[in-house]
């Protein structure tokens, strides 16, 4: 496969947009529908997951020459495990009232796969500095996916955005938003910006080759 | 397709240092963030707990934690229990009341309270809910819904004349056909939320008002201290 040179700065860009791990991989689909029903739920969540996939990717990339293949699996759980568990305490020692909000689903990050695929896939093939970028790319991309649908199920469903009212009272709020249905619809809206625009960007792309030929 | 896999064979002893390797790591790095933040949310909760006490009885300015003693009497105690029982003093360290929680199967799952009595109105004078997993936009509007929450300003926990149970039983009633002060008025789209409410209250006060009241003399007496 003839690959150009990935600069640093591609490796943290392209969990932004091309690789977005919930609008392009659609990876993490649990958190991103159930913990999306108001905007601060989503934006905890999402900086949660990227502190996770920040430190695991570190430790996977640092550890990558002494865990033999056979045990990567379990060795990589365990490394996610263990920052999710620290993760868990750090928000109840930031706020009591966050991790009650939270609820089950900070335990659950462990079995986000994007965090795993990413172990899998790149900080256990990659140095460390590297490992840091994609991680911090994919959390940031995951963080702000989980935003995009958050704000439209709280605007909707509840009338605010980050508990701010911003429609007035005579709105009639859409308690399906606020239920894990309305995450669907929420993410069925957003799947399809993105993936029109996606196309218009490889429509232009290819006029672009055309014109060129 | 069946061509072997040419790969070296990894040692045991390999596979065996990196399991226990990423396990003494792992462990590290639990017991650091454990260490480190165990104070912060111990402070937390403390914090998160007298802020909910003096929410359902503003004149608290003191509390003692009470459990059952052994000979069934009410006395003093340092435990941190699952469900504790405050008994809450004013600036000048007499008792105003006590703030007790409680737990009860909701629609979800378990549903916790804090809720406070008043010795001097016999009745229930304030209510929060401390953790709830009811369903968004129906069950949890027993936490919001402002008729639901009035409930709590005066429900009545009268003793009967043996004072050794409730002498009427707290119950939830149709949204709009409250008529009595011991009654709970429901919410129309939470019905299973808000008499789970009332069930879990009846439970508790049933058990805790009678001894609450036997033991009033006993308790004020006490040094008031404490949080």
């Amino acid at each position: 496969m003839a690959t150009k040179k990935v600069t640093p700065t591609d490796e943290f860009v392209k969990g932004l947009w091309r690789d977005n791990p919930v609008f392009v991989q659609v990876l993490g689909m649990c958190p991103a529908l159930a913990v999306s029903n108001t905007a601060m739920n989503a934006l905890a969540m999402g900086l949660a997951t990227t502190f996770v996939l920040l430190m695991s990717g570190l430790s996977v990339s640092l550890l990558r020459n002494f865990i033999p293949r056979e045990a990567r699996i379990v060795s990589f759980i365990c490394i996610i495990a263990t920052f999710v568990t620290s993760v868990d305490y750090l928000i109840m020692a930031i706020s009591l009232e966050l991790h009650r909000a939270l609820g089950a689903f900070i335990a659950l990050i462990v079995v986000n796969c994007l965090i795993l695929g990413r172990a899998e896939a790149f900080a256990s093939k990659n140095n460390p500095g590297r490992a840091l970028l994609d991680g911090l790319g994919m959390g940031v991309g995951f963080t702000l996916a989980l935003l995009f649908i958050g704000v439209v199920r709280e605007i909707l469903g509840s009338g605010s955005i980050f508990g701010f009212a911003v429609l007035p009272d005579t709105f009639q709020t859409w308690t399906v938003m606020v239920l894990p249905s309305g995450g669907f619809f929420a993410m069925a809206l957003w799947l399809l910006i993105v993936n029109r625009l996606k196309q218009r960007e490889v429509e232009a792309a290819r006029q672009a080759q055309g014109v060129v030929s | 397709m069946n061509a072997p896999l040419i790969q070296p064979q990894t040692s045991a002893w390999s596979i065996y240092r990196a399991i226990v390797g990423i396990g003494v790591f792992c462990a590290l790095v639990i017991v650091i963030v454990f260490q480190s933040t165990a104070e912060r949310i111990k402070r937390n909760q403390e914090r998160f707990l007298a802020a909910a006490i003096s929410e359902v009885l503003p004149a608290t300015k003191s509390t003692i934690a009470v459990d059952l003693g052994e000979d069934g009497q009410l006395v003093a105690t340092t435990e941190s229990l699952t469900l504790p029982v405050f008994l809450s003093y004013d600036e000048q360290n007499r008792l105003v009341g006590a703030v007790l929680a409680a737990e009860g199967m909701g629609y979800q799952d378990n549903i916790r309270v804090l809720y406070s009595y008043s010795f001097e109105q016999h009745a229930i004078v304030g209510f929060k809910i401390l953790d709830s997993k009811e369903t968004p936009g129906l069950g949890d509007r027993v936490e919001i819904e402002p008729h639901f929450i009035a409930n709590f300003e005066a429900l009545d926990v009268r003793l009967n004349d043996n004072g050794d149970q409730l002498n009427n039983r707290i119950v939830t009633v149709k949204q709009g056909e409250k008529n009595n002060p011991w009654q709970i008025d429901g919410i129309t789209g939470a019905t299973i939320t808000s008499e789970a409410i009332g069930n879990l209250l009846n439970d508790s006060a049933g058990i805790w008002i009678p001894i609450l009241e036997r033991d009033a003399a006993t308790i004020e007496s006490m040094p008031a201290g404490g949080q």
